[in-house]
């Protein structure tokens, strides 16, 4: 399987304004993510879960698909994916602090359960890959309504298309295997982006699987494959926007591997000195998403040292305005946990 | 108004709602050109083609997994899962997901997905085609659990079912399937999912069943009925939400109380009414609350003596009507 790490021209894949808002969304993810951290460290929140090192295919993934539209079934690392598609930092650190009006579960999720009707981001539990078929299904439905007639292939109005993302270790359990196997017996609509990042919490990968990568087996499900440097903006685009389109032809499925790194631990509860050489992860520090992307739009000349550092002030400046709000937003009431168990006609 | 069995009306009732909604598919396996194995889909497959009745992958959590995302995107999933006893592959995806996308989004994406699965034992399917399963599903807020006894209520409760926003779990007696007849209107009823139903009416003893054990109720009401005991049987048709009032209303006539379920008996679904009654009708209780279940083994036996021995009856319901009803 060809491993996709050669970037194409920037500009000949997307308008120089598009890829500085991709470059101001994946700031704003890490200042959030970062000011999240250290709440966390001051004692002043229980739990985060990041984002960090994922920035560069999150974002791709939102922009090759038609944002706001096409269906995603997230899972808890998507917060740059998220935020690409207009979810804001006050809606996640309401979340974060279990405050009322959190838009996702109204406080009633752990952070990070990232759910948007208007954005099309669908609701996800905590349990791995329980979301993949779910997405599928959602695959099956966009199939079913356009051979039913029922909403036109071009409408570009209507979800054409349901994107599920996942971490490699997911990928060992059946729901991953179950949902592939429909978008491959059906042909679906359905693009499933595996962000590997190499560790499932403390496990390596090759206690996962033994093949070498995950999107080594997408010829078993009768799917396209694809593997790509996950920490590069343009390669991942270009990977992810192949697979859109294949999608919107109606030619089926696509697994996309993107080989990325979480130079953090896991989650806020997890110490991962335990499990990996600090070597490793310093190595892969040198290969942040965010510092390439912003050398390269400055190589190719659209941005400068001075914009850069201006995207930087507005994003942190951005996190602190949404911080005093969530921070000052009231709790739900407590009888608020026995409201929406089931749906009225 | 035609006399129809138990598989007939639920056929019919998939029918007229594939008919009515072009949302509604079908999916499972076997439920396409076979027409699934105990032909519940019987003809569908011919009348309305292989996208809307769509057979599956032999894998029962993606079965219920795709129908979550396709009702989550506005269509109307039925899907079938051959043998209740096969529900568990797809335990995550209903107890974790379907149950709970309603309230973890707080109110925003709602599941409008019927699952169909037949139930039960006595038809020789030994442990892993007997089972009944409902005790694990009813314990679970978000969930509805609809059984039905008569053709009339299986026509419907599964239309009711279809339409309902909720993720509905809808099981069928197997036993029934044939064995159990009744006449249904041709014309597009619904019977509302939630209230239970008096199927006849007494004044001794109060037994409270639902699916084949509702119908064995009935039966075993007449033979006492013979010796001057009268029964009451109610129906509970919706075991979640469950029907209080109905309960508590024949227990406050009755004062006594049998209620009877294939299901092994401990932690079965007859203890939530024994506790209703307890805790709610104590001034009321007239005798013991009396459960009449399967023993506490891990499965229905093959083996004909055996799996007699485990089943409920008309004569076993009888005999414990007679003893409550003698206390």
């Amino acid at each position: 399987m060809e491993f996709v790490t050669a970037s194409p021209g920037t500009t000949t894949v997307l308008a120089a304004d598009t890829l500085v808002e991709m470059y101001q969304v994946m700031v704003l993810s890490r200042r959030l993510d970062e000011r999240v951290w250290v709440l966390h460290r001051q004692g002043r929140i229980a739990f985060h879960i990041s984002a960090i090192g994922h920035e560069a295919c999150q974002v791709a993934a939102a922009y090759a698909i038609n944002r706001g539209v096409d269906y995603v079934y997230p899972y808890y690392r998507d917060l740059t994916l998220s935020l690409a598609l207009g979810f804001t930092p006050l809606d996640f650190l309401l979340g974060v602090f279990g405050k009322a009006g959190e838009p996702t579960s109204g406080a009633r999720q752990m952070p990070s359960h990232f759910s948007s009707r208007a954005l099309g981001l669908v609701s996800g539990s905590s349990s791995v890959a329980t979301q993949v078929p779910q997405a599928a299904g959602a695959a099956f439905a966009i199939q079913y309504r356009q051979k039913r007639g029922l909403q036109r292939p071009d409408d570009n109005s209507q979800p054409r298309l349901a994107l599920t993302c996942l971490g490699e270790g997911s990928t060992s359990q059946g729901e991953w295997y179950e949902g592939m196997n429909w978008a491959g017996v059906h042909r679906l609509p359905f693009i499933c982006l595996v962000q590997n990042n190499h560790y499932a919490i403390s496990v390596p990968y090759d206690h996962q699987s033994a093949t070498p990568n995950v999107a080594d087996r997408a010829p078993m499900f009768g799917v396209h494959g694809a593997i790509v440097d996950g920490n590069d903006v343009l390669a991942s685009y270009q990977v992810l926007r192949e697979a859109v389109e294949r999608a919107y032809r109606g030619e089926g499925a696509t697994l996309v591997e993107a080989k990325t790194y979480r130079p953090v631990p896991h989650s806020s509860d997890d110490d991962d000195r335990s499990y990996r050489p600090r070597e490793e992860v310093e190595a892969w520090k040198k290969k942040d998403p965010i510092l390439r992307f912003g050398q390269r739009l400055m190589d190719e000349g659209i941005l400068t040292e001075a914009m850069i550092a201006d995207i930087d002030a507005n994003a942190r400046q951005q996190v602190e305005t949404a911080l005093r709000e969530a921070e000052n937003a009231p709790y739900p009431a407590p009888e608020a946990a026995l409201g929406a168990v089931y749906a009225q006609e | 108004m035609a006399e129809m069995t138990l598989i007939q009306a639920i056929t019919t009732a998939m029918d007229e709602e594939l008919a009515r909604d072009e949302r509604v598919f079908i999916t499972g396996e076997d439920v396409g050109v076979r027409g699934g194995v105990f032909r519940a889909t019987l003809g569908l497959h011919e009348k309305y083609g292989g996208d809307r009745v769509v057979d599956s992958p032999l894998a029962e959590l993606s079965i219920v997994a795709i129908g979550i995302g396709a009702a989550v995107s506005g269509l109307r999933p039925i899907c079938e899962i051959q043998f209740a006893d096969y529900i568990f592959p797809a335990f995550n995806q209903i107890v974790g997901e379907a149950a709970r996308f309603y309230y973890r989004s707080n109110g925003v994406w709602n599941v409008p997905l019927v699952i169909r699965a037949p139930y039960g034992g006595g038809v020789g399917g030994g442990l892993y085609h007997s089972q009944s399963v409902e005790a694990f599903f009813t314990h679970v807020p978000g969930l509805k659990v609809v059984i039905p006894s008569t053709p009339y209520d299986a026509k419907g409760l599964l239309k009711a079912a279809v339409r309902d926003p909720n993720p509905v779990l809808f099981f069928e007696t197997k036993k029934g399937y044939r064995a159990i007849k009744g006449d249904v209107p041709a014309d597009d009823y619904i019977v509302p999912i939630g209230p239970a139903r008096i199927a006849r009416e007494g004044r001794d003893v109060s037994v409270f069943a639902y699916g084949m054990m509702a119908h064995y109720a009935g039966i075993a009401a007449d033979m006492v009925a013979a010796e001057g005991v009268s029964a009451e049987v109610v129906d509970l048709r919706t075991l979640l939400p469950i029907d209080r009032d109905a309960i508590l209303g024949s227990f406050r006539k009755t004062g006594k109380a049998l209620i009877v379920y294939e299901d092994n008996r401990t932690m079965g679904y007859g203890a939530e009414i024994a506790a209703i009654l307890a805790d709610e009708g104590f001034e009321h209780m007239d005798g013991p609350i009396r459960r009449l279940a399967g023993p506490d083994v891990p499965g229905v036996p093959f083996s004909h003596p055996m799996q007699e021995f485990f089943m409920p009856n008309p004569e076993k319901i009888a005999a414990a009507i007679r003893e409550l009803a003698a206390y």
